[in-house]
């Protein structure tokens, strides 16, 4: 068996679909639809102002469909489904009153969310669809005065934070998704981390698209305040659908002085099949605001799915001392694209930043790198390191690298470096010798490549991420 | 414990083995000698099944199965183990990890026990003392960044691990200063005990009074065309490979007149 | 700004009609011009919107009324009077000169050349052994891969030149091609389309030296291309010093095809020129070809300077290597992109690539772009890029010696442009470079310590 074939046996164990009534409004996109989706949330005046303004701008921007490595076939934004949510009570005074099938689909995707069988240790925003329906733990976080609950929640709950914040990292007009999201976006997790608090607990958010005719377009906005510190993460798959189902997140980070905000993410959506029939388009747009002096904002992602990933999670360095971080591990298989990367902008003195990416191509898949360190004339003694590192399996992929270094400031130190490798045939050969099987001594070798983005995770999510990548590792999972 | 039976290997299309006769009971240990381009590390490579090396012709039973019907990794697991003259490096997985996978995964075949990460902790501190490394080695990546003398002594502790019943040491003196070389050598004879065997690969005569052999087999153009006892490594080492050339005398460890 | 571009296009189309009236050239390179100048005439020069000329802007080119040049009328230079400067000592005798873009027979120097054919591209066209290759060089990318600046040189290049060394021949003498600017009275900028196609047979070996001067400073343009096709084993050396005047603006295409085990190595300088862009290509579409492609700009006060170079690994077990080094004063401003193509089945490929730059002020900027395009899977590329200034523990530890700051300052940064410098093999070339550079540096210390 090729180390490619390795790969691409792993099989895709989320990709069943949750037998629930929900309710959807009529496919297509106009006004009239923004003005649905609000009204449905029953939202105030200036969330629909800013939907509507959002959608105004979409209209006059174009869809980026040729993006310099990546083509997909055109969306019809109006064959597409805005909102759909399983159908119950509005508002639950607790768990109980969640649809048992809801729980029983988050429990076998490994996330329990009934009081008894929750994770110890880890907050869980459930989203299914265009809603959230549960969030744990919300009463002890609100204790020492940590605000996690569904977007939807905070604009009802907590306005004025939300009105401070939202759009405030990307602009609605930023890009042609983001503002799609922006018009449109059902919910999503919202986190305040009040000022000198120290999150007691992981928060995290799983998304979970069950719907085939639908899009998902959440929204996250995490607000760490002075001295505040929050650990997020993210997890997301759907079933295996024939069509491509687009999802166009955005996410917003605000970190103020002090603050350190570390956001991590599990990437596991449907992927298509190995002749690239179906899977996700992953538009998504993520951005931090390093607000604050010596702020810190810490993306680690995991790409392991989807059919297209673009995605950039990026860092605005605009206090002083503050530190923007990017590790990433993108898996590609089969008929798999990933364009991802990272942007630092260096505005305030004695910025650094780091970005360590991991890609492995396979199949006849595509990996790209593609980043941007800029450092602006006012950022004196910025630092960047950046290390890309690609492996490919087979000769029918590719990986690339693009990084773009644009230097304003002469006190400042940029540094990028880049390899390629591959699994040698003398390091399968030493494994085995040693009596480890060939699909294990892969594994080994595949998980040692993404070391140093696994040492990032959080432990339960390095235990998935390293079980994702089709790894056996220590005996840790199954 | 071993047979080859008129073993033929070639890679690339060139034959490099052309005839090997060998058989190695429990017990015993055989210095395989020879000058550069011999075949000596491909026999090394073949036994252990190094997908580079295609066999052409004969046959070697290990307990009587067919050695060469199976897997590297199920030699492994029944007990080859081979250690390598230019050991691999794997960045990033550390060598506490790799050798646990590798422990457990024999266990596994033999239906035994498998150690957590604390247990195989103590396991590997004790084997360690044998080769004298230090516990930092562990968690640091597979080979990366040790030095030529580091890796051996690496070699050595794997196989002291495993514990296997057919060691191979492939040119394992090679690039050892000679503090290293006792120690690894050291560590050889400690593991040795009359259930097994050991098969040492070298080029130099060196090796051979720290290890000392019970047979001495001379490799040449793929071919062996010498065999004897313990003395026949000292004769080459005052000889020279180059007397053999001329119509080495087989079977005996007699001078012969050049 | 419609009156400039008319303007424009009616010098442009002109030099286009007086070409046509040439006569002799066959009938297909006529149709050539007339294409390209049509193709140009729909993309225009770049802008900053097209991905490859994100950073330089050609805005200035675009307003300026270029004459282009096509003939040699007007021109006072000779042997004797302004060009012997321009000479290295080692090609005393083996010099090819151009003036604003025209091969000039008269003014070169070739007694140190046997056994190599160099003749005018025009003449070399009614040879037709030589026409099959020449013609593959002039449409090369016509479909329309070519940028307008390439299709403007195809449209309006006069009198080039053809060089080919012959099977075996290895010359020991290097050739210089000596590219001169000179004002043309009474008329507006001049526009020089310089156009060259090298070709080295089987087994060959040459050095070839491409240099642009000028006689005064001044407003002007070239706008050059540069071919070279090695077949089997050829072995070639190539150095391309750019030192035009301060007014300048200087772009450039050099095109390398590499042949069966051909090995190319090449080094540009650029000093010269208020803007410089040069595009260097390198196919290797055959077994076992090798190259080095190094560079070293030095820039300062406004001046913008920009590399983009293709490293094409089509064909298994071939080796490039790659270093580019920037040094920015003033106001300036650097680009380098960098493509490391690997195409798919080019196994056993070697590529390494490597950009450092060094900002001595702080209001210079670069933007550096090193790309790895990887479509095979047993390869080993790797590349690096590098933005910084001196490092102060260096200069600590010199002034520590007693040396003085701007002393130290100046060692360190001629020590930073040492590494491309001390591989070139032309001796008067580098201690060229080694004069500019301490030169240059030394000037600036005035502003800077």
């Amino acid at each position: 068996m090729s180390t490619a074939e390795i790969l691409g046996n792993r099989e895709y164990k989320y990709g069943w679909v949750t037998d629930i009534e929900s309710e959807t409004i009529p496919r297509g996109l106009s006004e009239d639809t923004v003005r649905l989706i609000s009204a449905k949330k029953d939202e105030p005046e200036w969330m629909l102002e800013f939907r509507l303004k959002a959608y105004r701008n979409w209209l006059t921007m174009k869809e980026p469909r040729k993006w310099p490595n990546i083509e997909y076939p055109e969306v019809d934004f109006q064959d597409m489904i805005y909102y759909s949510a399983p159908k119950q009570k509005a508002t639950k005074a607790s768990l109980d009153e969640v649809d048992p099938e809801l729980l029983r689909t988050f429990e076998k995707l490994g996330i329990p969310l009934s009081e008894q069988k929750q994770l110890a240790g880890v907050a869980v925003d459930a989203v299914f669809d265009s809603v959230s329906v549960a969030t744990t733990y919300k009463e002890k976080l609100r204790k020492v005065g940590v605000i996690f609950c569904s977007f939807s929640e905070a604009v009802r709950e907590h306005p004025e934070i939300v009105r401070k914040y939202l759009g405030s990292v990307v602009p609605t007009n930023d890009n042609f998704y983001a503002a799609l999201n922006s018009a449109v976006f059902s919910d999503g997790s919202f986190c305040f981390i009040p000022k000198g608090v120290r999150c007691p607990m992981e928060l995290s958010t799983y998304f979970r698209i069950n719907n085939s005719e639908s899009g998902q377009f959440e929204r996250t906005l995490i607000v760490a305040e002075e001295s505040a510190y929050v650990s997020y993460l993210e997890g997301c798959t759907a079933p295996k659908f024939d069509r491509n189902q687009l999802h166009a997140a955005v996410v917003e980070l605000v970190a103020l002085d002090d603050a350190e905000i570390k956001y991590s993410t599990v990437q596991n959506w449907y992927a298509g099949d190995e002749d690239g029939k179906g899977g996700i388009y992953n538009f998504v747009t993520k951005r931090g605001k390093c607000a604050g002096r010596n702020s810190k904002i810490s993306w680690t992602q995991v790409e392991t799915g989807s059919a297209i990933t673009w995605k950039y999670p990026s860092c605005i360095l605009l206090g002083d001392n503050s530190i923007g971080e990017f590790y990433s591990v993108a898996l590609t298989n089969h008929a798999q694209e990933a364009d991802t990367g990272t942007k630092m902008i260096h505005l305030g003195k004695n910025t650094r930043s780091t970005i360590v990416s991991k890609g492995i191509a396979a199949g006849r898949a595509n990996n790209s790198y593609r980043g941007l360190v800029k450092i602006m004339p006012k950022a004196e003694n910025a630092r960047n390191y950046t290390q890309c590192d690609s492996m490919l399996i087979g000769s029918n992929c590719s990986a690339n690298t693009f990084p773009y270094i644009e230097v304003m400031n002469n006190t400042s130190r940029v540094e990028h470096e880049a390899s390629t490798s591959k699994i040698s045939e003398e390091q399968l050969f030493y494994l085995m010798q040693r009596g480890i099987s060939q699909e294990d001594a892969v594994s080994l070798i595949i998980n040692g490549f993404c070391k140093d983005v696994f040492l990032q995770l959080p432990m339960e999510f390095a235990v998935e991420a390293t079980r994702l990548l089709g790894l056996k590792l220590e005996g840790a999972v199954g | 414990m071993l047979e080859i039976r008129n073993l033929h290997a070639s890679v690339d299309g060139n034959e490099i083995l052309k005839g090997i006769n060998l058989t190695i009971n429990k017990g015993e240990v055989h210095a395989i000698m020879g000058p550069n381009g011999s075949g000596k590390s491909t026999l090394a490579k073949v036994l252990a099944g190094h997908p580079s090396y295609e066999v052409t012709g004969g046959e070697v039973l290990y307990y009587g199965k067919n050695l060469l019907d199976m897997s590297p990794d199920e030699r492994a697991r029944e007990g080859v183990f081979m250690a390598f003259q230019y050991p691999v490096e794997v960045p990033g997985v550390s060598n506490a990890q790799f050798l646990r996978l590798a422990y457990n995964e024999k266990q596994k075949h033999l239906g035994q026990e498998e150690l957590d990460p604390l247990e195989f902790k103590d396991l590997l501190k004790e084997k360690a003392a044998l080769v004298e490394m230090d516990a930092s080695f562990m968690t640091r990546s597979v080979n990366e960044g040790f030095s030529g003398g580091e890796k051996k002594r690496n070699e050595i502790l794997q196989m002291a691990v495993l514990d296997p019943k057919l060691s191979v040491l492939d040119e394992t003196d090679s690039g050892l200063d000679i503090d290293a070389l006792r120690i690894v050598a050291g560590g050889v004879n400690k593991l040795h005990d009359p259930e097994k065997a050991v098969i040492v690969v070298t080029h130099y005569q060196r090796l051979l009074n720290y290890i000392v052999p019970d047979f001495v087999h001379v490799l040449s153009a793929g071919r062996i065309v010498k065999e004897g006892g313990k003395e026949l490594a000292l004769e080459l080492e005052e000889r020279g490979y180059d007397w053999l050339k001329n119509g080495a005398n087989k079977h005996t460890a007699a001078p012969v007149a050049s | 700004m419609v009156t400039e571009l008319a303007n424009e296009k009616s010098a442009y189309s002109s030099a286009l009609r007086d070409l046509m009236k040439v006569s002799g050239e066959p009938s297909w390179l006529r149709e050539l011009r007339g294409s390209s100048f049509d193709q140009f005439e729909r993309v225009g020069f770049p802008g900053v919107e097209q991905e490859e000329w994100k950073y330089t802007n050609v805005a200035l080119i675009k307003r300026t009324n270029f004459t282009p040049v096509v003939n040699s009328n007007g021109t006072a230079l000779s042997k004797r009077n302004g060009l012997a400067p321009f000479i290295y000592d080692e090609t005393r005798d083996s010099t090819f000169v151009f003036v604003n873009g025209i091969f000039r027979d008269d003014l070169s120097s070739c007694n140190g050349l046997s056994g190599v054919v160099a003749l005018d591209l025009n003449d070399a066209l009614q040879i037709s052994e030589y026409e099959r290759v020449i013609r593959a060089s002039l449409e090369r990318n016509a479909d329309g891969d070519n940028n307008g600046f390439e299709l403007l040189n195809t449209a309006l290049f006069a009198g080039g030149l053809f060089v080919k060394i012959p099977r075996g021949v290895n010359l020991s003498t290097p050739i210089q091609l000596q590219f001169v600017s000179e004002p043309v009275k009474g008329e507006s900028p001049a526009a020089a389309f310089p156009r060259v196609l090298i070709v080295g047979e089987e087994n060959s070996a040459a050095t070839i030296i491409e240099s642009y001067r000028a006689t005064a400073e001044g407003v002007y343009l070239t706008n050059a291309i540069v071919d070279i096709v090695l077949d089997e084993g050829a072995r070639f050396q190539h150095y391309k010093v750019q030192r035009e005047s301060a007014g300048a603006s200087h772009i450039a295409t050099t095109r390398a095809d590499l042949g069966p085990k051909a090995s190319y190595d090449t080094t540009t300088i650029n000093f010269g020129a208020a803007l410089s862009r040069h595009d260097i290509h390198v196919t290797m579409d055959h077994e076992g070809a090798s190259c080095s492609v190094d560079g070293l700009y030095m820039v300062e006060g406004s001046q913008h300077t920009d590399t983009h170079s293709v490293i094409d690994h089509r064909q298994p077990h071939c080796t490039s290597r790659q270093l580019y080094k920037g040094i920015l004063d003033g106001k300036s401003r650097a680009v380098f992109n960098g493509k490391v193509f690997v195409r798919h089945g080019a196994q056993q490929t070697d590529a390494q690539q490597t950009n450092k730059n060094l900002l001595l002020s702080s209001e210079a900027q670069i933007d550096t772009k090193p790309q790895l395009e990887i479509y095979a899977d047993d390869v080993k590329c790797t590349h690096g890029a590098a933005v910084g200034q001196l490092e102060p523990d260096e200069l600590f530890y010199l002034e520590s010696r007693g040396i003085n700051p701007a002393l130290a300052k100046n060692m360190l940064t001629y020590g930073f442009a040492g590494e491309v410098i001390e591989k070139i093999q032309i001796e008067s070339i580098r201690r060229e470079l080694d004069e500019a550079v301490l030169n240059r540096l030394h000037s600036d210390l005035t502003i800077d310590v």
